[in-house]
Parts: structure tokens; sequence; C-alpha cells
């Protein structure tokens, strides 16, 4: 009985409550972009559907779904619509491992607040980022077209690239850390009583630089850019398929920007957890802290992309290989010397 | 008395007529003793300095005519050796004109000429100057483009609207209207609702049901356009 | 990327590719977002470099200059606001002087005064659309509404003086038709006084931003004699180094009597043109804030006559449009009709040099320079 409700009917509730959270959070951050970059431009943004555009999301959902399904000439069909869900799917499983607050009382029961705690936490989720990758040059592919497999290649060469420097930046928290678990990763940040940017500001910089570049997102956007010669890899898509590659597109930016607070920023932290005499701001409830430092980086997402014109490819490889990762590379040796040297 | 310049329309008051139709006679006033009044308007005045006696200097039979009107100081030039002396003008040490503003085209169907006309601007003296040169109707003209490259385009222009030939030029063909349009749409004899409706049927699939340009200029040596 | 046209081109390149199957050719337009109007340019790519480029044009062309063949001079006013439609005060400014230049009449002061702020108003207007749109193309996205929101502004006191906010009709041959509105000088001024921090704000966006150096820097280069043989003018010629701008060489209306620098650039780049046409704005900024202190009394329109006959004979008169040199050559046969309207287009001229300046660079660069050259189809068109 204790099997079946520990480890099937919890773990059930779990993952329907935070798929749930995430599906809402991802349809309003459309909204949400809409919203900021239209008052960055002095405007308002959507207005009409319900009251401030609030139902926006669901009639954009709506009309996404009820369009004409028009799949290219020649297409590979199977693959054409597997290839968004390949995207979709590995952005919304990283959230398995990702903690959204300590753990808690529940019946008599300890239960943690994430769906599990694996011991390769950080491992997992690099590695299931690089099968998203997969759908785009996929999706490129099976579009039957020139013009979008070219875009898909650039697409996936981007990330790629990126996903390498995302990968170094990371290192030097898990040196601090000692361990892959994302859960340990905080605790390890609440019993060092700082967060880990203040220890790794070079490492977070490039961590959220590469995530930006890793989602496709301003202004490393060029392969998707309008301006382009062509679309990108989902310039064959329409209707509920497109849906489907842009809600992935959104889910990416919530993955990276959960990453960004687990690794760097306390998790589910209070601001300086060290400091006793704040102990006030402990009577917001963590998840709530967690919530608010996702919503500062996803802010910082929309802000970039209202701010700044984009890279041109050459230049943006170029920025990954010849700058992000020796930088990258560089803070792992100092972060490893030093940690040496203070452990002694 | 103002010189008769051969080269310009008769001077007149075409009044309410359309330019080419002729003129209601007139009964000739007799002959005053005195010198005859100043006609009404802006005249020609005769314009000769340093740059007009170099350029007839280099080129002694090329520049019938030099004047200047309402303060615009005008070149006219024979058609044989313009591309040279263009350059001459831009090479000039008196004032070299080194800027080319415009080349472009009139046409005159009375006596079957093109007039082209090249606009000059000289950076050190801030000054302009017309060139002239008239050219039957089929015959070709050498091309500026070897002084200035950026007549390319509008020598083309000047092709795609009247159908004058620029020898030496590097890519002479239509350029605004459809590369197989017939007809020349600036020469006079081409009505305003004048369309190729053979292209527009080809093409856009329509019966437009417009006038069609019905004849052959007399350069065209059977290939249109 | 349907041929349409009748016969195939033959693009001949100046440097022969080494691997020939590897060259393809990609027609960009004439339907495109960042072409600016219909303007289609066939490139031959080599991967991602352009091995040659060849613009494609006469989407727009409705015959303008037939068109002033057949009407009276004062009817061809409006047809010409359709040619550059985004600064149609220019080409109003540019044929009606050259008929006052004909006519041998000159506007009154008024008049002159009036002309030069409205067409100063309208040198900012287009370039504060250019700045947008180039901006836009590069994927700054925000440059354009905070460019847009100051063009509102201007067009609200054209919309206020002749009725028009795009196609404004706003000169008559003579001088003007309209007498000034009340408040048309305290909404100059608000608007003169509040516009050098908007230029700053768009400054502040764009010209320290390292991407947007990456993406201009270096890109679209014109040196000076290139930039003088293709005939190049406007503020393209003036970042290239070339000093001249017909307001101070040629002076015509009311402009020798305002005091105002001439921006010239050094490499003749995209980033130069760019830095040109800025700091042209507040130049114009300050021809406008000056002029509107001291508009004088008097009439706003010359005696012109009703029917207007100007004597037989030709002239060539041209003006500094925002684009570059706008230039008319109006033949006359003392007829109430020219016989000949020649509209010299700056972009015409200009886009010519879009071959030489984007041969070698990525297309992403196409773009880039297809903005920078701030070409207008309706003025290439005709």
């Amino acid at each position: 009985m204790d099997f079946l409700i520990d480890y099937i009917l919890i773990p059930m509730v779990k993952i329907g409550v935070v798929f749930g959270v995430i599906s809402l959070v991802v349809a309003y951050l459309t909204l949400l972009e809409r919203k900021v970059i239209a008052f960055i431009q002095v405007r308002l943004g959507p207005m009409r559907v319900g009251p401030h555009g609030l139902l926006q999301p669901i009639a954009d959902g709506l009309k996404l779904m009820l369009k004409e399904d028009i799949v290219p000439a020649g297409a590979d069909r199977l693959i054409f619509t597997m290839a968004p869900i390949m995207t979709l799917i590995p952005a919304f499983i990283v959230f398995a491992v990702i903690p959204f607050g300590p753990d808690f009382e529940l019946f008599g029961r300890q239960v943690g607040f994430f769906i599990t705690d694996l011991n390769i936490g950080v491992l997992y989720v690099l590695a299931i980022s690089s099968i998203g990758i997969l759908g785009v040059i996929l999706g490129g592919w099976a579009s039957n077209s020139k013009y979008p497999l070219l875009g898909a290649l650039r697409s996936a060469a981007q990330m790629v690239s990126y996903e390498v420097a995302l990968g170094f930046s990371i290192i030097g928290v898990l040196l601090l850390a000692g361990t892959l678990s994302l859960v340990e990763i905080v605790e390890a940040q609440r019993d060092a009583g700082v967060w880990y940017v203040f220890l790794q500001p070079v490492g977070f910089v490039l961590f959220f630089i590469c995530g930006v570049a890793e989602t496709n997102r301003a202004p490393f956007d060029l392969p998707e850019a309008e301006s382009e010669l062509v679309a990108g890899f989902h310039t064959e898509y329409s209707g509920f398929r497109f849906s489907l590659f842009f809600l992935a597109e959104y889910a990416s930016m919530i993955v990276i920007s959960s990453m960004a607070v687990t690794l760097f920023w306390g998790g589910w932290l209070r601001p300086f957890p060290g400091i006793g005499a704040l102990g006030f701001l402990d009577y917001i409830p963590p998840f709530v802290w967690f919530a608010l430092k996702v919503l500062v980086f996803l802010y910082l997402y929309l802000w970039f992309r209202a701010s700044w014109p984009r890279y041109r490819y050459d230049q943006l490889m170029s920025l990954g290989w010849r700058i992000l990762m020796p930088i990258a590379i560089a803070n792992v040796i100092v972060t490893a010397a030093l940690a040496l040297a203070l452990r002694r | 008395m103002a010189e008769e310049d051969p080269h310009q329309p008769p001077r007149g008051d075409a009044g309410d007529a359309a330019p080419g139709e002729a003129k209601p006679a007139v009964p000739k006033p007799p002959p005053k003793p005195a010198a005859p009044p100043k006609p009404k308007g802006p005249q020609k005045e005769p314009w000769s300095d340093a740059l007009v006696e170099a350029v007839r200097k280099t080129f002694p039979d090329e520049v019938p005519g030099a004047y200047t009107f309402l303060g615009q100081r005008n070149l006219v030039v024979r058609k044989e050796r313009v591309a040279e002396i263009l350059k001459f003008l831009r090479q000039n040490p008196v004032e070299p004109f080194d800027f080319l503003s415009d080349v472009t085209a009139t046409h005159w169907p009375k006596e079957e000429e093109f007039e082209l006309v090249y606009v000059l601007f000289s950076f050190r003296t801030h000054g302009r100057v017309v060139v002239k040169t008239r050219i039957r109707e089929w015959e070709p003209i050498d091309s500026a483009t070897a002084v200035w490259p950026g007549a390319n385009w509008l020598e083309r222009e000047i092709y795609d609207m009247f159908g004058v030939r620029f020898e030496g030029h590097p890519n002479l063909k239509r350029i605004l209207l459809p590369e197989d349009w017939v007809g020349f749409p600036l020469r006079k004899d081409y009505d305003m609702r004048l369309q190729d409706v053979e292209w527009v049927r080809k093409h856009l699939g329509i019966d437009s049901g417009q006038k069609f340009y019905v004849g052959k200029a007399r350069h065209d040596d059977g290939d249109q356009g | 990327m349907t041929e349409t046209r009748g016969k195939s081109f033959d693009m001949s390149t100046d440097e022969q590719t080494l691997f020939d199957a590897n060259e393809v050719t990609v027609s960009m337009g004439p339907q495109h977002p960042s072409t600016h109007g219909v303007l289609q340019v066939r490139l031959k790519l080599d991967g991602e470099k352009v091995m040659d480029a060849e613009c494609v044009i006469g989407y727009l062309h409705r015959g303008v200059e037939k068109l002033g063949e057949n009407q009276t001079y004062g009817q061809f006013v409006p047809t010409l606001d359709r040619m550059d439609y985004i600064a149609a005060v220019s080409n109003c400014l540019g044929y009606c002087e050259a008929i006052e230049k004909m006519l041998e009449v000159e506007a009154p002061p008024r008049a002159q005064y009036v002309r030069v702020i409205l067409t100063e108003l309208n040198r900012i207007s287009s370039h504060l659309l250019w700045l947008g749109t180039h901006a836009l193309d590069i994927g700054a996205m925000t440059v354009f509404l905070y460019c847009f929101r100051e063009r509102e502004e201007i067009l609200k006191i054209f919309e206020n003086y002749c009725g028009a906010r795009l196609t404004t009709h706003v000169f008559r041959i003579g001088g003007l038709q309209y007498e000034l509105y009340d408040g048309f000088e305290d909404e100059v001024r608000a608007f003169v006084k509040g516009f050098p921090e908007k230029v700053d704000e768009y400054e502040t966006l764009l010209t320290e931003n390292r991407i947007w150096l990456g993406r201009t820097r270096d890109v679209g280069v014109l040196n000076k004699q290139d930039a003088i043989d293709m005939g190049v003018t406007g503020p393209c010629l003036r970042a290239s180094g070339v000093e001249w701008d017909i307001r101070k060489s040629n002076p015509y209306a009311a402009y020798a009597e305002f005091d105002f620098d001439v921006p010239t650039g050094e490499h003749g780049d995209t980033y130069d043109r760019y830095l040109v046409r800025i700091e042209e704005m507040r130049q114009s900024n300050r021809i406008v804030s000056q002029a509107v202190e001291k508009i004088p009394g008097g009439p706003i329109r010359a005696k012109v006559g009703k029917i207007i006959k100007p004597p037989v004979g030709d002239v060539y008169h041209s003006i500094e449009a925002p684009k570059g040199e706008l230039g008319y050559y109006v033949v006359s046969d003392g007829s109430t009709q020219p016989y000949r309207v020649r509209v010299r287009p700056p972009s015409y001229v200009n886009l010519q040099a879009l071959r030489q300046m984007v041969i070698g660079h990525m297309v992403a660069d196409v773009v880039a320079v297809i903005g920078t050259l701030d070409i207008v189809l309706g003025e290439i068109d005709r």
C-alpha cells in the first residue's frame, strides 16, 4: 500500500500538477511576451480578448488548433508530425528533476517538492535538451524543401555549439556543490548560506547567454527571423503543429530560466539564506520565491528581444566558439584551482 | 539679334495648340522701321568663357552652340564624339565637372530626332552645365558609361522609354518595363492609353481591351525591344 | 522564386567561382518583408556569400513622366507626391521651384520660410521612417515603434496644415495655397523642443550597441571615388566622404538664411550612413527651430495667374531631398502642358550601387545594405 502511494499515486499527482502549471505558464508566457514588449514599445499589446487581453492565449490556441492541416507535397508525413512533438516533450520532461521548494509534510509523509530526485539531475537535463535539437533537424528535413532544411541545419548547429559552452559553464557549480542532483545543489547553497551566483558570476553570465542562444531567442534568432530569406525550420508548419513548435520554444525558455534559478540563484531559497536577521522573508513560501526568480529571468528574455538587434549567423557562431568557450574553460580552471586552494 | 539655333524648335507662341499641330495663320504686321521690340520672356544668352573656349579648342567642330538660358549653361554638341567631350568635361583643368547628375532624352517627332541631355555638376565651383546633343531616331550613340559607370541605369531607362541604342553599354536591356514589352512609351507617337496587349494576354491572362501599339518605328530592325 | 518575366536573364559575374555547381540563384522579392517595396534582387550565392546581385525594378512603374505630358503644370503636382510617397513634400518643392524658375517668379518670403519648415519636417519624418525600418530589418524592433511615435507628431502637423498626412500636395506653383493655421508655430516649437532627446534615445539603443556595430561596421562599403562615379547622392554620398549638400552649394528657398552643418562620414559603410542620417535629423531640427522663430509676414503666393504657360525652353532644377539629389528637367513648348517632364530620382541612381556594395558579403548583409540605401520604390519606378 505504501508502495502504491509513494511510487504511483503521489508521483502521478505531482506530474499532473506540474504539467498543468507549466502548460498554463507556457500559454500565458506568450501573452506576457506580447504585453511586455508592447509596453517597452510604448503601446498596449493585446487588449480586446478578455480584460486586458487575458484570454488571448486561449484565443490563439483555439485558432491554431482549428486551422487547416497542410502537409507539403512529398513530405514524410510521419516525421513531419513527430518533429514538433519531439521538440515539445523534452522541454516538458526536464521539469521532472527541478525542485520547486523544500520537503513538506503531507498526511504524515515526507514529500519532496519535486517529481523525482535523480542523482544525475544535471546530466539528465543536458541530455534531454539535446533530444530537442533532433526535433528541429527532423522538422526541417521532413518539410521536403531546400530552405527549411538549410534553416534547420543552421539552427541545430547553433544550438549544439552553445550547448557545449552551456555545459562548461555549469561545471563550476558542480565543483562547488559536489553533486549532480539538482535538489542537493539547492541544499548545498542553503548550507553554504549564499547563492552560487555570488561565487560563480562568470559562470552564470555564460550560462544565461548560452541559454538564450540555445533557445533560438533574440539576439540569436537569425535562423528564424522574418527578414531572412526563409523562416527557418518551421516554414512549412502551420496550425496545430506550428503551435507545438511555438510552445516548445517558450517551454525551453522556462527550462533555461528554471535551471538558471536552481543552479545559480538558490532555487527556492530566500535571498540571503545565511543571514538570520532577514528571517521575516521566510513568511513568503519558498515556491513563491522560485516563481518570482523564474519570472525575473523570463522578463530578461523578453527585454533582450525588445531591445537588441540580432547577430548575423557567422558572428553568432564565432561568438560561441571563439569567445564563450574559452571563457567557460577558463572559468572551470579558475574555479577548480580556487576550490582546491581554499579547501586546504 | 538672337541666332536662330537650328537645333531648337522654332520659337513662337504655341498658344492652345497641341505641340506639332499647325498654328492658325495670322496676318503679318508691317515691318517696323526702328529696331524690333525685345521679345517677351527669357532669352538664350550666348555664353563664352574659358570653359567654352577650352572645349572648342579641343573639339574644333563638335560644339555648334553654347548659351545660357534662365541662368543655366547649355552646351550643344554633335553626337559623334560625345563620350570624349564628356570625358574632357569631367577632367578639364578649367572647371572639372566631376559628377553626372542625369542623362535623359526628349523626343522631337517633327524632326524625327531625339535630344539627349546630360546634366553635369562640378564639385569645385558648384556649377552646373547641361550638355545637349541630337540624334536621328534610328541612330545609336556612344554610351557615357565609360566616363561615368553611374550612367548605366540612366541610359537603360532611355533605351526602355525611347528606344535609343547606346553603343558600348554593358547591359542594354529594358529596366522599368518587362523585357519582352513592345513599344517605347515616352515617344510622342505612343498614346497615353496604349498597352502591349499581347504581353498582358500572355503573362497576365487578361484581355484588357486597351488600344495597342500599331506599326513599327523606323529604327526597328525586326527585333522588338 | 518563380520566373514571371519573359526572357531568362544572363548574369555575368566578374569573379568566376571555382565550383559552379555550388552556386544557387535566389530571388529576394518582389514580395519580401525587407525590400522596402516591390524590389526584386536576384542573388547568386555560393553558400552564404553573395557572388552577384541583380536588381529587377519596374514593378511599381506608373508612367509618371508620361502623365506629366498630359496634365497641366498645376495638375501634375499631386501626381508627384506619389513618387517618393514618404517624403512627398520634397517632390512638391522641387517641381514648384523648377516651374517658378521657368516663369521667373519667386515665391514670397513667407512662403519660402514655411516651405523650409515643412520640407525639413518632412526630412525628419523620412529619416525617422528610414531608421525604424532599417533597425527593424536588423532586429531591433523597438526603435521602429519609437520612430513612429515621433513621426506621428509630424504627420499631425501636416494634417492640420493641408489635410493630408502622406501625399500632401502642400505647395503650389508660386508659393503656398493655405495660410498657416492658428497654433502652427506652437506645435512646431513643441516638436522641435522635444525632438533632440528622442534622437538621443535612438542613439542610446543603437550607436554604441556592439551587435549593431557588428552588423553595420564595414558592411556595404562604398568608397569616395566609386560613389562619385556611380552618381550616388544624398547621405550615402556624404557618408563616403564627399561634402556636398545642395542646400549649401546651390541654396534654394531661404536655406541660405539658416545656420546648419552638413554631416560627413569617412568610411562609407553602413554605420557611417547611419551616423550621417542621425546627425541630419538633428540639423534639420536646428533649421526648423531657427525658421519657426522668424516667419515673416506677407503674401503667401506670388502672382502667377490661373493658367500657367511657361516660355519655350527647358530648365533643370534640383533640390536636396531626404534621399539625395532630386532633379526635375522640364521642357516647355509654351503650352499649358509640359512637353517633357523628367524626374531624376535619387533612389534610382543610388540603387545602382547596390551590386558593388553587396558582392562578397553574406546574405544577411544584403538586407542591411538595401535598408541603408534608403530607397523608395515609388521614386525608383515612377
